[in-house]
């Protein structure tokens, strides 16, 4: 069997639009708000959520990145990956509240990471999670605040986003 | 990559590879925490069989940033001046599990026997060997020129069209050699210029061109002047009449260095002898990038490091 589109291009801006939404009913009170997406593909879709809330409430929230090759608890298990960059917004993130943004969340060490990298820049009022695929497997006791879509898959399938920006198409898809 | 024992050997893509990652070190320098915790559990060991302050705790302060555990050797002081060999120190550091030896060798090729010879399975960085090459300050003085030419643009770009003129004791200088092949690599056109009597033999094989006198290479309008040390140490022969004479004709004097253009970089590895091969006046100008060489020679050594130590011992990506 061959890959199932699961997430067409329509369904990832409806679910990204959504997850804006829900970021700012979520705020409450006036907290400045930080997405940071985890790159690649996690930095493209914080600055489109980003976008959706900037234009309901202008000037409330800022956009950046957030690389995690630095603090993977496998790097000695793997070759050597290049770092990507990590920009974080001039305001830094004290006491802002920090939407982390990735594409799929899986183990949960991605994640993990990132709030590793989160402490060694600052201390936010609060950490939140967004992705636009839960597909389960946690190992480690870790949630998002804010999904896309679960998807529930095996182990053994392969789920993979693609983004205009990063791959030409816009799709989610599952296979075997 | 396994090991760093030469600029010679980098391709482009590599080496505009490592300068990018120590773009994402240097970017760490102004967090609130400052340490990562890439390489904890790691043991890095410095071997200086030769005196060095900067590169030594350059590379000490590198390997702290990753959390590394450090240890430094000096053979000042230890059993080498008992007579232990270079093969029997570096198989004691590796039964005291070093992951990586960055090593400092007066002898040419030291680091290419070290990761060659079979004694041992760390990772080999060498900072400096003799008068071969020593890669690192290469790998930082091109951060350096890039960081000044392109600011925060920096990433993925190369040296291409950059003109530096390199001034001074070449035929002593790893310093030199390491940044021939680096930089003429990178794309940038490299000038070297030197009395006869400091110029190594088949330099004309070199990717460079050879001026005798400065003056006509600093008509050329460099983008960087790069200014080596007189290396007193390695001095056992009279190269140049006097001191004097070598600084009046391949110095850079106050005079020169005002003549230079607006933008010019001028460059040193240090320690620098003032009044000798450089002037005060250029070496505490604007123009002068000798501290930022040091603050970015730690963010080399990271990325060395890190490209080097972090992954699994298999061939990387």
């Amino acid at each position: 069997m061959s890959a199932r589109t699961v997430l067409h291009d329509s369904d990832i801006t409806r679910a990204l639009r959504r997850i804006a939404h829900e970021v700012l009913e979520s705020r409450r009170g006036d907290g400045r708000l930080v997405f940071l997406g985890i790159p690649t593909r996690g930095t493209v879709l914080a600055e489109r959520i980003q976008r959706v809330v900037d234009e309901i409430e202008p000037g409330t929230s800022s956009v950046g990145s957030l690389d995690i090759t630095l603090y993977r608890d496998d790097l000695a298990r793997t070759p050597t990956r290049a770092p990507a960059p990590t920009r974080i917004p001039d305001e830094g993130i004290d006491d802002a509240i920090v939407v982390l943004v990735d594409d799929v969340l899986y183990s949960g060490r991605t994640v993990r990471a990132a709030l590793d990298a989160l402490a060694d820049h600052g201390r936010p009022r609060a950490v939140r999670l967004a992705v636009l695929v839960d597909r389960g497997h946690r190992e480690l006791p870790i949630r998002a605040d804010f999904v896309g879509k679960n998807l529930p898959s095996s182990t053994s399938e392969r789920v993979s986003v693609r983004l205009a920006d990063v791959d030409g198409v816009e799709e989610v898809t599952i296979e075997p | 990559m396994k090991h760093l024992l030469s600029t010679r050997d980098l391709d482009r893509a590599t080496a505009v590879g490592i300068l990018d990652i120590a773009e994402d070190m240097a970017r760490t320098a102004d967090r609130e925490v400052r340490k990562l915790p890439t390489l904890r559990g790691r043991t890095v060991v410095n071997l200086f069989f030769e005196d060095s302050t900067r590169t030594r705790l350059s590379f000490e302060s590198a390997a702290k940033r990753l959390s590394a555990d450090v240890i430094t050797f000096s053979a000042k002081g230890s059993s080498v001046s008992k007579g232990e060999s270079l093969k029997d120190t570096a198989q004691t550091l590796q039964a005291m599990g070093a992951d990586a030896i960055v090593v400092r060798h007066h002898g040419s090729g030291a680091a290419h026997m070290l990761a060659h010879a079979g004694w041992i399975d760390a990772h080999v960085l060498n900072a400096g060997d003799g008068t071969h090459e020593h890669p690192t300050q290469a790998l930082l003085d091109a951060f350096t020129m890039r960081q000044r030419r392109y600011g925060a643009d920096s990433r993925g770009r190369d040296l291409e069209g950059m003109r530096v003129v390199i001034v001074g004791d070449v035929v002593h200088s790893r310093v030199a050699r390491s940044n021939v092949w680096l930089l003429s690599t990178l794309g940038a056109d490299v000038h070297l210029v030197a009395p006869r009597t400091l110029l190594p033999s088949g330099v004309e094989t070199w990717p460079v061109t050879v001026h005798e006198h400065l003056e006509p290479a600093l008509a050329l309008d460099p983008d960087v002047v790069m200014m080596l040390r007189i290396q007193q140490e390695r001095m056992h022969a009279a190269f140049f009449p006097s001191a004097r004479e070598y600084a009046r004709e391949w110095g850079l004097t106050a005079e020169r260095f005002a003549a230079l253009g607006p933008d010019t970089m001028v460059m040193h590895p240090g320690p620098m002898n003032r009044g000798l091969e450089i002037s005060s006046a250029a070496a505490d100008s604007s123009a002068s990038t000798v501290l930022a060489q040091v603050t970015n020679g730690v963010f080399i050594r990271m990325a060395v490091l890190y490209l080097l130590v972090a992954g699994s011992s298999e061939e990387s990506a």
